[in-house]
């Protein structure tokens, strides 16, 4: 498969990090799902913002803060083109997807009752079950589990059996971290509306490798992390729908998120402002803006179609490898590879590929349920990005084999 | 021999090999070498809890020295391990607390402590001075 549109070569030297050497070899970094790496174009933003505009945003009357405030509110525009959100104002810069959860599952604690259920799924990232199970404890409600299947997939007709006139909230991801799995949320979204159930998606997987349109699949709240698609740390997006968002109280006290304070009362600033207390990571909104602009000059649709050729690639290759188990086999994967080697600790091939400079993931992935359902302890994860290569994908399998050979 | 002792000849065994490739595959050997552990030791108790791998450490006191048994489920860190015990059992406590655990640094293997490994082993190192105090006081 030749991909004549998409220049890869091009496209790494936006990457000054894929040409470090860590331990003595060119680096190969497939942990993309953990972070993916940042092109000179955002990291030129930042250092940008620094050399050209820091002042604080929205209180300054003098040049700097007002070309500042435009940069920022200009990168909050750009999500909501981006994602297809219907305002502004529905848009919340946050430190990150978990910062987003928190927003939601704090706000909630005072809405809910002990007669209210929340359904959660089993494929998710610890930072969308704790903040639930911490809801669930102040309110009384009752959490309750979507299951998933063999091959990571959710069982939905489970989901109809859950779902009831006291379901009030539904959290799944939209892709699975730890196995890569697309869940189908746009059905899931359709059903929980059916009960008046609302619906937070984490995003944190999915933003980097397809197409989301916020309008389209009625999503009530999403969230989602910059660094996953090359932007920076510390910076996340909480989407939620206007009606929704102003229900919720605010998350933080403090600057920015107020109207007029008096010792006597406070009146809270109007959405988005309203949660977003404090100075906010100026510099990293602005780069989440210019993050979403690179990703949108190379085109989601040929980083999707060329990631699913390394996915099918390395898959095969994998599976040639005697004793390799593949965890999530879903037929809609992201670029995501969770893998174990029969009778070989998943610790033991990590520290080895990494000595050869390949950094994979090794571990739970933030996510027990998950390892407990496969009665596993860990598994190691290879996650590409549109970065990557076939000749990459070629030194980890030849080096796994070496590695297999070692521990054997 | 001396703890210190111990640690000068695992540095100079270590020195002579050339590469992380032939260390990485003595501590295999040695992982695979590591005597097995009594499964009643191999209990939550006695389980120090890693985000990658596990480490099961016991500890007894025979004639005011203490003798250590571990096991771990992944071999590399099993290696690590047949190390601590060459060093430190048998070895009485107020030695163990007196000695210095630079010596896994200058074997090349200061990655296996690093916190982004969260593998059990920084913890059974804290573990063993742990034993050491209990039984220095103890035996005080």
């Amino acid at each position: 498969m030749s991909f004549k549109m998409f220049d890869v070569e091009n496209i790494r030297s936006d990457f000054p990090i894929l040409n470090k050497k860590v331990n003595g070899k060119k680096l190969v970094y497939f942990d993309n799902a953990a972070t993916s790496q940042t092109p000179t174009q955002v990291i030129d933003v930042i250092s940008n913002y620094y050399l050209n505009y820091n002042s604080n945003i929205h209180r300054g009357v003098h040049f700097l803060s007002q070309q500042a405030t435009e940069l920022y509110e200009g990168a909050r525009e750009k999500l909501k083109n981006h994602f297809n959100a219907k305002l502004n104002s529905e848009i919340i810069f946050t430190s990150g997807t978990t910062h987003g959860i928190n927003i939601v599952s704090s706000g909630y604690s005072e809405i809910l009752s002990e007669k209210d259920e929340l359904i959660v799924s089993e494929l998710e990232h610890h930072s969308n079950i704790v903040p639930w199970q911490i809801l669930c404890e102040k309110t009384g409600s009752k959490l309750r589990v979507l299951p998933m299947n063999d091959i990571g997939e959710l069982e939905l007709d489970k989901f109809d059996q859950l779902l009831n006139e006291n379901t009030k909230l539904v959290f799944v991801n939209h892709v699975s971290n730890a196995l890569g799995t697309i869940n189908p949320i746009s059905e899931i979204i359709s059903k929980a509306h059916k009960y008046g159930a609302k619906v937070l998606i984490d995003g944190a997987q999915a933003s980097a490798h397809f197409k989301i349109d916020l309008q389209n699949l009625d999503v009530d709240y999403y969230v989602t992390s910059a660094h996953k698609l090359c932007g920076p740390t510390g910076v996340g997006m909480l989407y939620g729908k206007k009606e929704l968002l102003e229900m919720l109280p605010p998350y933080q006290g403090g600057g920015e998120m107020i109207d007029q304070v008096t010792f006597e009362k406070t009146t809270y600033a109007d959405l988005p402002h309203k949660f977003e207390a404090g100075t906010p990571n100026i510099a990293g909104c602005i780069a989440f803006g210019a993050a979403i602009d690179y990703i949108n000059s190379i085109g989601l649709d040929n980083i999707n179609s060329y990631e699913n050729h390394l996915l099918q690639y390395a898959t095969e290759k994998l599976n040639s490898i005697e004793n390799v188990k593949i965890y999530g086999e879903s037929d809609n994967k992201t670029s995501v590879i969770s893998f174990n080697v029969k009778g070989i600790h998943p610790y033991d091939i990590g520290s080895i590929l990494d000595k050869m400079g390949i950094a994979v993931r090794t571990g739970q992935h933030c996510a027990q349920p998950i390892m407990d359902f496969f009665k596993i302890t860990g598994t190691l994860r290879i996650s590409f990005a549109f970065y990557n290569t076939e000749k990459e994908i070629d030194f980890l399998i030849d080096t796994l084999k070496k590695a297999i050979k070692i521990l054997s | 021999m001396k703890i210190i002792d111990i640690q000068n000849q695992i540095i100079d065994e270590f020195e002579i090999m050339d590469d992380w490739m032939e260390r990485y595959e003595y501590m295999i050997s040695l992982g695979k070498s590591l005597p097995i552990m009594d499964n009643d030791f191999k209990n939550d108790s006695n389980l120090i809890k890693g985000c990658q791998s596990r480490v099961w450490l016991h500890a007894e006191l025979k004639n005011d020295n203490i003798f250590f048994h571990a096991d771990s489920d992944a071999i590399i860190t099993k290696g690590i391990i047949s190390i601590l015990i060459r060093i430190y059992s048998g070895q009485p406590p107020k030695e163990i607390l007196d000695s210095s655990f630079d010596f896994i640094d200058k074997i090349g293997l200061k990655e296996h402590l690093s916190q982004t490994r969260a593998n059990g082993l920084s913890s059974m190192i804290k573990q063993i001075k742990m034993y050491a105090l209990a039984f220095e006081t103890k035996l005080n």
